[in-house]
């Protein structure tokens, strides 16, 4: 039974990842994503502190501001002048400094230490059970995912055409007028809420990969939107599957281990995808000559 | 304050203490390159490459020692640099997906590894995860001997190849017009700024060396325009956000070094960009209020003359 609800967890990790990062490939924000899964730990230790308890709305209201405050102070340093990707650096390394540092002064209060942040607790989803009335209703992480993913999917699902506007080419949604900085933040708000819910399974760190690896994996494959959405989701979830199957052969990290197996997935498709795959077009190159 | 006292009277920790400010120095020298190159989260993508090579090294090996980890560290970072640069040219996919790609890959390798030497039959294993967030205080007088030689000798190359490195970093291309080895200069910096980042993994983690790359040369870049003094600038914030960090953190049981020597930086960083003369904030509020008060002095001046005129006539 903990490897259903390890794999369900893994999954809806992957899918709230792999539907937000093909918007932040698209958009070259790839290290913006990076950024926020570092930055939203501040957010986690207060509201940890806070509240006492792992699972909060707070703890999601405080990682979601964190995470605004980030794409915010991101974009006032980049309009004083210093350069996107320095801005970027500046601001996690900050923010991240200050959330290890709460996390190391109140190690004995607070139920959560530097493992924790790195690797996640996958493994002991299963322990922490919600239980209404008596009755067991199963992990609370998986219903802390599954409410995220559904509004992520709401969201992005009500906003399609928007958000398809303002990746592609956001000056022609300006000029059509769509509110594209509101966009820009509403997106953030996911990633920030994506990363929130995920980082006690996988870590802070490994969330980027998985928001970036399966989206960079299905740009590859495809030339369509909403086939690269499906893609980004279905290699987010296949890593999850190999990578779990090769932590319990190797004994080791989960979340290693399914970060590593969406880099395999990348290689592979890198390497033979059938429109840009190396291999193929070197092929192809050999049959025309 | 007697903990304070006590502490630098320590030779152990004084070598420390000197061991992080040199360290800090030349982050802070290299960084400034690197920033204006545009390649600042270079350093956070190499620091998180560097994991897996130093698991490696001390996997082959069996023995916790510096120089090995700079050795496994650096290839790594030259693998992840190569990485990088590949798929960016043979795919449609961006640098900062690059970037992004090769950063988790690389630190979710490092991650199994770790976890496969903790639950694995190696000895002294103990302390090799200090390498995530940095613990100064956890080092011995050799690993600060040779981090002290890195230090020198990156400022030094910094030093001898200043006309150099300042040429490619404004005009690669009037460099290469000159004569110069472009393509191997940029090469050195990248391995100047992978050494760098592999010297200050123990003292300050490789979550967070980047930092140190990346805060001082932002810093100092708001209060002057000419590179030579950025540069010395860049080298003193880092130096004293080094000191100030390894100082805190171990007079602080159970603090890492890394997150404390980032938040000192950070602060230097909001004075700079608070008080920065012509770039900072306030000094730009305050010549924003100057033009407007000779604005509407002259203003005042033409419409006192104009009413004046109008009495003439």
């Amino acid at each position: 039974m903990s490897d259903f609800w390890i794999l369900l967890t893994g999954a809806l990790v992957a899918s709230c990842c792999g539907v937000l990062g093909v918007f932040l490939v698209l958009r070259k924000m790839a290290m913006i994503g990076d950024a926020i899964s570092h930055s939203v730990m501040p957010g986690i230790v207060i509201a940890f502190l806070l509240s006492g308890s792992r699972d909060s709305l707070l703890m999601m209201f405080a990682a979601l501001i964190f995470g605004l405050l980030t794409t915010f102070l991101i974009q006032m340093f980049q309009q004083s002048g210093i350069q996107s990707d320095a801005s970027i650096g500046v601001v996690f390394t900050a923010l991240f400094a200050i959330g290890v540092v709460l996390v190391s002064l109140y190690a004995r209060q607070v139920h959560l230490d530097q493992d924790a942040i790195l690797y996640g607790e996958i493994a002991y989803v299963h322990w922490n059970i919600w239980e209404l009335g008596g009755v067991n209703m199963g992990p609370k992480a998986v219903w802390l995912l599954g409410i995220t993913l559904l509004v992520i999917t709401s969201v992005i699902g009500l906003f399609y055409k928007q958000f398809k506007l303002c990746a592609f080419d956001p000056a022609l949604a300006a000029a059509i007028g769509i509110p594209v900085a509101l966009f820009h933040y509403l997106l953030m708000g996911l990633v920030s809420m994506a990363t929130v819910s995920s980082f006690e399974s996988v870590g802070a760190i490994l969330v980027v990969g998985l928001l970036i690896i399966p989206a960079s994996t299905a740009y590859l494959l495809t030339d369509r939107l909403g086939v690269m959405i499906g893609l980004s989701v279905g290699a987010g979830v296949a890593s999850t599957f190999i990578g779990y199957g090769a932590a319990v052969v190797l004994d080791a990290s989960i979340a290693g281990c399914m970060v590593c197996a969406a880099a395999l997935l990348f290689v592979i498709a890198f390497l033979f995808s059938p429109s840009h795959g190396i291999v193929i077009k070197k092929l192809r190159m050999r049959k025309l000559a | 304050m007697d903990k304070i006292w006590s502490m630098l009277s320590d030779p152990n920790m004084q070598w420390i203490f000197l061991g992080c400010t040199l360290l800090g120095l030349s982050s802070g020298v290299i960084g400034c390159f690197s920033y204006l190159r545009k390649q600042s989260l270079m350093g956070d993508t190499l620091a998180h490459a560097a994991l897996p090579g130093i698991c490696i090294a001390f996997m082959l090996t069996g023995i916790k020692s510096i120089g090995l980890f700079l050795i496994g560290a650096g290839i790594a970072g030259v693998v992840a640099t190569f990485g990088i640069g590949y798929i960016t040219r043979n795919s449609k996919l961006k640098q900062d997906a690059a970037m992004g790609i090769v950063l988790s890959g690389f630190f979710g390798l490092g991650i199994v590894l770790l976890t496969l030497i903790q639950h694995g039959e190696y000895g002294n294993q103990a302390g090799l995860d200090k390498f995530l967030f940095g613990q100064a205080a956890s080092m011995i007088a050799s690993d600060v001997i040779s981090m002290t030689v890195v230090c020198v000798s990156l400022i030094t190359i910094c030093t001898l190849l200043f006309k150099q490195f300042k040429i490619i970093s404004f005009d690669p291309g009037f460099a290469r017009g000159l004569g110069y080895p472009v393509a191997f200069l940029e090469q050195l910096l990248m391995l100047l700024i992978v050494v760098a980042v592999v010297a200050g993994i123990q003292a300050v983690g490789v979550v967070l060396v980047a930092a140190l790359l990346i805060t001082p040369a932002v810093s100092a870049r708001y209060w002057t325009d000419r590179l030579g003094l950025m540069v010395v600038l860049s080298g003193v914030f880092g130096a004293v956000s080094g000191g100030i960090g390894t100082w805190i953190s171990a007079s602080v049981s159970n603090l890492p070094t890394g997150p404390v020597t980032v938040l000192a930086a950070t602060l230097l960083f909001c004075i700079s960009i608070l008080f920065g003369p012509q770039r900072g904030l306030v000094a730009k509020r305050l010549l924003r209020q100057r033009v407007k008060q000779r604005y509407n002095r002259e203003n005042e001046r033409l419409l006192d003359g104009n009413v004046k005129k109008e009495a003439a006539l």
